[in-house]
């Protein structure tokens, strides 16, 4: 492989992995909380519209990302209306989540179609985007690239690092006994699930303004789905978030490079563009597989509703 | 202060009210979005709830759109019921197109009265075959079945996408992605002269009653709810948890394939990679709204088969996007799961008083 196909992968790379970084780290959180939102290609979907339609009009990608941002935050709260007010099933208001959010982003993004926004150039971080081989594809790259790496610290800080993070897990793992010493586990749970929501959101906004500027119903393409499987994969640590969004990126990559090269192989597109979804079941079975590892990593009260008596 | 009170016991009346209620809010928000949207709500609900059942045809139309909702739900219910969590309906379905279509273009030269019948066999096979995989990598190494058969949707689509736009696609078809159109005895028979209801809609109906007498009536049937309403109890008395596992989504699978199958050689007449609608997502909120029962989900499936209908009726009229009706369908099932919460529990003004 020589410098060039090497440099132009990497960025490929990065690039594919940002929105599952963004999307995976906000469902983190979510799910160290207690709450499971399967409705995360719903939010990234109304991320993605919402971002397209307010850039389109402002013609300015940052009010974009903060639409996408709102608008995944206010389907989230439908979320968390749900199974935290009102003591839903968090399995069947997750799919109701990401079914409404798939058919109302089409709604809305009926009258965007075939329209295309203009690329938004990338950020140069002068002198270390100079490096050989990993300076351009590391360093010359979108701002929501280095905003996911400031986040991945971040959500690394609050969880491990803060107070509130502390107590956040402690919500996770035991809701009766954080509820018992004082701390408000529906609030709690509440503000959890905005985060996921606001980060989908953002995810989102990736999709339609930077990574292929443009709107096309169903783009989100079961990322969404893909970044929950990632958090699993990662075991509901950060840092194999992080590595596991690139894997996957480097799996969409590498078929999409393999198609566009011209290479005479005999072997079928769609099949190639199947490889991110045959990668998602594979690395779910192999990480599956060890019982303990699920158990003793998943946040122990992931899933189950929490109300506070008397 | 308004708040929230346990009931001493799940009020059964309440979860039948539950979808009636949901089905009247999302009503409401029907008049409200189309007054949002400058639009008259009560033409919008003219289109939805009236005109597509005025006349015979109409009626017609609506009972073949309901057909592969009440398949592929009444399917669904019975994993469900064991809280197993088949989301992939959409993909067995497909599946099912891919397997009927198979066998109908291999015998495209035969008349045999045989054709249909093993049509119909190879859907439901490679339906539940595409549901095998979730079952055996959840029964085997654990990995979970929602996420598992969601990303097999994905692959039966580009699978779809390529049979029709390679190995299958129609020679005489001016290349469009699509594949012959089928035989006369690849074609399920029409029930009503002049409309396009098949009899994909009896065997809709025969798969309702056997799913009533497979969840109500047989002992494995029994063994399924236990599992769901009280896993364990369930694994205290020794019903396997695997059991429940593979039929849950077998007969998901089987039930979706079996439902694409009466849409290719029903409506469609050939393959194409637009073959579904959705359906096998809008079949999950039938279970739900049908309460995980057949006769709730026979109602079911005709309110959403309207909602499909109504959403062309509006892009027709109203000049709106048809996708609205996806948006109606997820605020029925939003407006369900907050309806729910009334089985469990009950409104109380005041104060806690204890």
């Amino acid at each position: 492989m020589d410098a060039s196909l090497f440099t132009s992968m990497l960025f490929a790379t990065v690039v594919a992995g940002t929105p599952l970084i963004i999307v995976s780290l906000g469902l983190l959180v979510n799910e160290k909380a207690g709450v499971l939102n399967l409705g995360a290609e719903g939010m990234m979907a109304m991320g993605a519209v919402a971002a397209f339609a307010v850039t389109h009009h402002s013609g300015n990608p940052w009010l974009g990302v903060l639409a996408g941002m709102g608008a995944g935050m206010a389907v989230s709260l439908i979320f968390g209306l749900l199974t935290l007010t009102l003591q839903a099933n968090q399995v069947a208001s997750g799919l109701a989540l990401a079914i409404f959010g798939v058919g109302l982003s089409a709604f809305i993004g009926k009258p965007f179609e075939s329209i295309a926004l203009p690329a938004v150039p990338p950020i140069r971080i002068p002198f270390i985007a100079d490096l050989p081989l990993i300076g351009e594809a590391l360093y010359n790259q979108q701002a929501l690239v280095y905003l996911s790496w400031a986040m991945f610290w971040a959500v690394v800080w609050f969880l491990y690092r803060s107070r509130a993070g502390l107590i956040l897990r402690a919500v996770g793992e035991s809701p009766a006994s954080a509820h018992a010493i004082g701390h408000p586990v529906i609030l709690i749970r509440y503000l959890a699930v905005l985060f996921g929501g606001a980060m989908a959101g953002i995810g989102g906004a990736f999709l339609s303004v930077f990574y292929t500027p443009m709107w096309v119903e169903g783009m989100v393409a079961g990322r969404g789905w893909i970044a929950l499987a990632l958090v699993v994969f990662a075991t509901w640590r950060p840092l194999r978030v992080l590595v596991g969004a690139y894997l996957f990126g480097g799996v969409m990559i590498t078929q999409l490079f393999i198609q566009g090269s011209g290479m005479q192989i005999d072997f079928p597109a769609q099949f190639l563009s199947s490889l991110p979804y045959w990668a998602t079941i594979i690395v779910l079975v192999v990480i599956s597989r060890n019982v303990n590892t699920i158990r003793l990593n998943s946040p122990m009260s992931l899933g189950k509703p929490f109300r506070a008596e008397g | 202060m308004l708040r929230l009170e346990p009931r001493a016991e799940a009020s059964r009346l309440m979860s039948y009210l539950s979808p009636v209620l949901a089905t009247l809010l999302t009503l409401v928000a029907g008049i409200a979005v189309f007054s949002a949207l400058g639009k008259d709500p009560v033409e919008g609900l003219r289109l939805f709830l009236v005109s597509p059942v005025k006349d015979l045809y109409g009626v017609s139309e609506l009972l073949l759109k309901a057909t592969p909702l009440m398949l592929c739900a009444i399917g669904l219910a019975v994993g469900f019921r064991a809280n197993v969590w088949n989301i992939g309906a959409e993909g067995q379905f497909m599946l099912g197109t891919v397997g009927a279509t198979g066998v109908a273009l291999y015998f495209q030269e035969s008349d045999s009265s045989l054709v249909l019948p093993a049509m119909v066999l190879a859907g439901a096979a490679a339906g539940a075959a595409w549901a095998a995989v979730p079952a055996l990598l959840k029964t085997k190494f654990n990995a979970n079945e929602i996420l598992v058969s969601l990303m097999l949707v994905y692959v039966a689509q580009l699978f779809v996408s390529w049979l029709v736009f390679g190995p299958w696609k129609d020679p005489d078809g001016f290349n469009f992605p699509q594949t012959a159109m089928f035989a006369d005895h690849a074609l399920l028979p029409i029930l009503i002269e002049g409309t396009r209801l098949h009899a994909g809609f009896l065997m809709a109906l025969a798969a309702l009653v056997a799913g009533y007498a497979f969840m109500n009536r047989s002992y494995t049937g029994f063994k399924m709810r236990v599992a769901g309403e009280a896993a364990e109890a369930a694994r205290y008395a020794g019903f396997s948890a695997n059991r429940m596992i593979w039929i849950g989504l077998l007969t998901g699978g089987a039930a979706a394939g079996i439902a694409g199958m009466s849409e290719v050689a029903g409506p469609m007449g050939q393959l194409t990679d637009k073959v579904s609608l959705g359906y096998g997502f809008a079949a999950i909120i039938v279970a739900f709204v049908g309460r995980l029962n057949p006769f709730g989900i026979l109602l079911a499936s005709l309110l959403m088969a309207l909602l499909y209908i109504g959403g062309e009726q509006v892009q027709q009229y109203m000049n709106l996007p048809s996708s609205i009706s996806l948006v109606f369908q997820g605020l029925l099932l939003f407006f369900l799961l907050g309806s729910d919460v009334f089985i469990h529990y009950r409104l109380r003004f005041g104060r806690v008083t204890a």
